[in-house]
Order: structure tokens, then sequence, then C-alpha cells
């Protein structure tokens, strides 16, 4: 990787000196400074200010310093959010999508044939379709009264959102999201040299044991880079607003949709941006423990 | 031994990749299986192996039939061609492996990976990753893989392809000593045929998922059964000339020879290895001799390759160094009695 870069960083050097390679990257650097780095940084002075969406501080903010920070974390709501983050991302996407994704690319790697486009096909509708679609599919299955599932499972009158809303947005998001691990393993597994499970085979190591000892060690990176990504979508993910919005009583409130729903429906904007800036911090304590993995691998030994 | 009835690999599609196939393998036989690609040779051998299923007949390892025995269960050990050496384990890990899943303690593994090791001389090696190893050591550790769990047979599918020349021929020897000293059964997939006649106790030539023919590697080069074979088996191709027999005569491509007791008349493809035939340039007084004109030479080394054009037809000849003519010159060629084959309808029909 590092000899890559410094690679390409060589061949660039002679063709195009520096004032014209600036020129090329203007056009890009404008656009992200106008459209991510000026926000990111209005949303930091945001969170250091009272400012609300209508009222007297909405004409006239005020910096109030860390006063939001120190609310916020001694907030029980904000504290219960990031309790059901935590167990939104570890259950569908970790355990979820992950587990889920793996397995099915597991089961089709050899399958030619209609089984495995149509399975694929499926997954990858759950994932293409537009998310108010497929929100309000679920909400037609979950419904207390005319739910789909209600109707198969002869439960008429349970009410899923209202009694077990984490449970659903989390079943809701790995069918949703499964996809994509389903698609990054497919790919990984095909990098799998198949006389290496051939070798463990005639080894007679069990399934078990051929995943230990030859596909894990194989796909390693393709499994933190899956980790990496689908951790950071789900923690920032918006969606299951569509299906609860939060509630009932914050039951479901990840932290996403606590923001939305002290920024917006609040009006608080000033906390919602000091909210907002301590999830992106969460999101880059992740990240960066994901790339360290990422980085360390190889030099793990086996027994 | 291992013994093959009626087997049979028909894949989706209906390609028959083995087809109806018979063969007994002895014990600590070194047995080749020879064929250009897509003859079915590895098929056969993955069959052994239990990685295939076979759509018919039945496959016995030592007396005990284990057509439906998972791979794991049939007590083999196989080497692939890309030595398939795990990349995350050290050498000693990698040889060990087939013991760790026997669940043999960990002491007990790694005293007989590291007196494998020993006689493979990998010693030095042993706490290295596969991906520091040069392509003779890998091969080496892949062996070593295959020899700690002292199974009833080896299976290696082409394990020598990946080596460059001059390695290939030191690993051969090496391999050949192994598998004496060692006396198990080994079953060896290779294309290359100087390989197969190498190492080989028998050699089965295999073509379309046939054994075309089966015999020692002396029988095999000596008296090919068909012009396949012919023509597969040798350094330098085997010449197959059209020719005539009657009249108690054999007439090829200008030259005329008795005809040997027994030899049905009519059209047959007259064989002479260029090995098997002598070259002059002085016209020799007999009958019998291919007269023609030099028209290549192809340096062997030890030998030179003249090829001749005599009649329309080339004939190739192997000559010592320093006896090679130049090109343009006339000469002769007098084929070794005994040593020229006739074949009709691509069929052994007797020798000349």
């Amino acid at each position: 990787m590092a000899r890559l870069r410094h690679d390409r960083a060589d061949m660039s050097a002679p063709m195009v000196s520096g004032k014209h390679s600036l020129t090329f990257v203007v056009p890009a650097l404008v656009l992200i400074g106008v459209f991510l780095v000026f926000p990111a940084l209005w949303t930091v002075y945001l969170g250091l200010t009272d400012y609300r969406l209508t009222g007297l501080a909405a004409a006239d903010p005020r910096v109030v310093g860390a006063a939001n920070y120190a609310e916020a974390l001694g907030d029980e709501r904000f504290r219960t959010s990031l309790w059901l983050t935590v167990q939104f991302v570890l259950g569908s996407a970790v355990l979820g999508q992950a587990v889920l994704g793996f397995a099915i690319a597991w089961a089709l790697r050899d399958r030619r044939g209609p089984l495995k486009s149509v399975t694929e096909g499926l997954v990858l509708l759950a994932w293409i379709l537009p998310s108010s679609v497929v929100a309000f599919l679920w909400i037609a299955l979950l419904d207390r009264d005319g739910g789909t599932l209600n109707a198969i499972l002869h439960t008429p009158g349970f009410a899923w959102l209202l009694d077990h809303p984490m449970a659903s947005i989390i079943v809701f998001n790995v069918w949703r999201g499964t996809a994509f691990s389903m698609m990054l393993y497919g790919a990984a597994l095909e990098n799998v040299p198949p006389s290496h499970l051939e070798t463990a085979r005639l080894a007679g190591a069990s399934t078990l044991q051929q995943l230990r000892d030859v596909v894990l060690p194989h796909i390693k990176g393709h499994v933190l880079t899956n980790l990496l990504l689908i951790t950071l979508w789900t923690f920032n993910d918006f969606t299951a607003f569509q299906l609860t919005a939060g509630g009932p009583d914050g039951r479901s409130e990840i932290l996403p949709v606590y923001i939305y729903n002290v920024a917006m429906s609040g009006g608080r904007l000033g906390f919602g941006a000091a909210v907002s800036f301590l999830v992106l911090v969460v999101n880059l304590v992740l990240a960066f423990a994901y790339l360290r993995l990422l980085r360390s691998r190889g030099e793990v030994r086996p027994s | 031994m291992i013994a093959l009835r009626g087997l049979t690999k028909e894949f989706p599609g209906g390609v028959r990749a083995v087809d109806s196939l018979d063969l007994e393998i002895g014990d600590g036989e070194f047995f080749a299986l020879l064929g250009p690609s897509g003859c079915g040779k590895t098929t056969l051998l993955r069959t052994i192996a239990g990685l295939e299923t076979p759509t018919s007949g039945r496959i016995e390892i030592g007396g005990v039939d284990v057509t439906g025995t998972p791979p794991g269960r049939r007590d083999v050990a196989m080497v692939f061609q890309d030595y398939a050496l795990f990349p995350h384990m050290d050498v000693t890990a990698n040889i060990a492996y087939p013991l760790r899943i026997r669940k043999v303690p960990r002491a007990e593994r790694e005293a007989k990976a590291a007196e494998t090791a020993s006689r493979l001389s990998l010693s030095e090696l042993l706490d290295r990753r596969p991906g520091q190893l040069s392509g003779g050591q890998q091969q080496r550790v892949a062996l070593a893989r295959a020899v700690a769990c002292r199974p009833k047979a080896f299976l290696f599918d082409e394990p020598l392809s990946n080596l460059d020349a001059r390695l290939r021929l030191e690993a051969r020897t090496f391999l050949k000593r192994l598998q004496r000293e060692l006396a198990v059964t080994t079953v060896f997939v290779t294309h290359d045929q100087s390989e197969a006649l190498a190492l080989a106790d028998r050699i089965a030539v295999m073509s379309a998922g046939r054994i075309t023919q089966l015999g020692t590697p002396s029988e095999v080069f000596r008296r090919p059964a068909t012009t396949f074979v012919a023509s597969f088996i040798g350094s330098t191709p085997m010449n197959l000339l059209p020719g005539v027999a009657g009249d108690g005569a054999l007439r090829v491509a200008g030259a005329e020879f008795p005809l040997p007791d027994g030899t049905p008349e009519g059209e047959v493809l007259y064989g002479l290895r260029p090995e098997y035939a002598d070259l002059t340039t002085r016209e020799p007084g007999e009958k019998g001799a291919f007269s023609g004109k030099v028209a290549v030479v192809e340096n062997l080394g030890t030998a030179h390759l003249v090829t001749l054009e005599c009649a329309d037809h080339l004939l190739q000849v192997v000559v010592p160094e320093g006896a090679e003519p130049p090109p343009g010159t006339a000469a002769w060629v007098v084929p070794r009695p005994g040593r020229a084959l006739l074949y009709r309808d691509d069929t052994l029909v007797g020798g000349a």
C-alpha cells in the first residue's frame, strides 16, 4: 500500500508541476469545502451556542461554551439512546448483517442456477428499494390490525412496533442491509483458493474447522472492512425513524433519531449540533480502531 | 492398493471426464496418470481423493470400499499444484495441520513435524511462513505435510509443474527417492511425458476419460499402442509416415523395407522415433534407407535434431554432436532393426 502510493507520487511528479496540479484539484476542493468542511465546522460552532429553531435564541444565539456537551453527557435520555444505538449496531449490523450475509454467501458459493440468482435477487431488492418504500412495506407487515405478519402467525392485535420496538427495527435493518455483506463476502470467498479448502477437507477438517483455519484467515481483511462500513452506516442510520420515530416512549430512540427529535422537533439546534459532534467522535474512534486492526493483521500468529 | 471398478464421472452438461475405467494400482507402486489437459486425469485423481463424487463405479483403497467415504476418512494425502500451504501458519504448523485435525497432542505433532522436516531438509525453516520460502522449499513443505500423517496413499496433482526447469529435475529425483524410501502407494498426475517416464513404475496414458495404454515406462516408450500415445510420448515427436504394405514389401516415403511376417497388407502408418535411426551422408549399399535432403538442423546440446525432406515427407533424426550435416546436403536415414512400428486405424499392428 505504502509503496504503491509512493510510486504514484514519483510518477506524477515529473509530469505535472505543483502549480498545475493545484488547478486540477481546486474545483473538487471548493465543492468539498462548501458541502463538507463548512457544514462540519458550522456544526462545531453551533454546538457551542444555544441556537434554536424559533424564538429569541433563533434571532440572537449566544455562545454557551461546553454547556451543551455537559448537558448531553449528563442526560439520561442521551445515555439511553447511546446504549440503544450500541444494541442496534451490534444486533443488526455485526451479528445480523455480517453473520447472515456471510452465511448466505457461504451457502451459495458453489451453487449455480436459479436458486442462487433468486436468493441474491431478493436480498439485493431489499437493499436497492428506497427507504421510505421499504418502511411503508414494513409498517404494513407489522401493523397491529391488518398486518401481514399477524395474519401469518395468527396473532391478531399483536403490536410489534409498540411491544418490541428495538427488536423490530433490528430485524428490519438486518433485512434491509444484508445484501451488502452478502455481496462483499461472496466476492471474498472467491479469493479463497479451492486447493486450500480441499487440503483441509482431506485432512478431515469439519466445516467449522475449515472456516477457522482456511476461510477466515484469507478473508480477514474483508471482514474488517465490512464491519467498519456497516458499523458506521448503521450507527448513522436514520431509516428506523420511519418505522417507530424513536417511540414508544423513547424505547427505540437510537442516536440519529434522538438528534432529530431534540434538534428539529424540540427546536434545540445548538444542543443537537453538540450531540452530532459527539456521534462524529464516536464514529472516528470506531473507524480508527478498525483501521488499526486492519493494519496489524498478518502479524497475528495462529495456535 | 487402489482399485477402481467401472469408475465413471460425468459432469453436469454431459461431459464424461472419466469413462467406465478399471484400474488396479499395487501396494507401494509409483503410478503416473499421463495425458494432455482435459483428458480427465486430474478428475480421476480427485475422485480417488473423494473431492469429486463418481457418477457410477467403485473405488477401493487398501481393500476397503471408500466410494461413499468423505475425503477426510480415506487416509490419503494430496499435494496440489499450488502446494496449498496455509499462508498464516508457519512451516511447523503447516506440516502438523493434518495431525492437529486428528487431535494429536501438540508436543507429539510438533515432534513429528520436526522429524519429517529434517527428512526433507527443512529443519532450518520451521519458523518461517510460506511467503518467506522459495518455490522448491514450498513444494517440500507440501510434501512434508503429506508425509507426516503417514497416509495409505499419496495423490500428487502436478506437484512439479510450478518449479522452474532446473529445480524440477532436482525435485524429481528427490521425489522418486522419497517414494522409494517410504514405499507408499503413489498416484501422480502429469501432462509432462518425461516426468512420467522418469518417475513412474507404471504409466496410464489417458485420453478422453479412458486409458489408452497402461504399462511400464519402457513399454509405453518402445511400443506405444496407438498413434496418439506414439506422438505424445518422447521428447522429440515420433515420425509417423504413411506407407503401403504389399507384395512382401513395405513402401514408405520412397524407401522400401522387407515386410515382417504376419503384417496384413494395405495402407499403414510407419512410426519411427528420431532416436532410433542413423543418418549417413554416403549412400548405403543395402536397400531399406530413406534418402532425402537436409532441411533444418536444430541443436539439442549433446545431439542435433536433423529434419530431412524425403519424397514430400519430413523425417526427423537425432544425430550425435559433431556428426550433423549442413542444410542442403543429401543424406540417408537407416532405421535400426526392429525399432520401427506399424499402425493401422490408429492401432499398433506390428514392428518392422
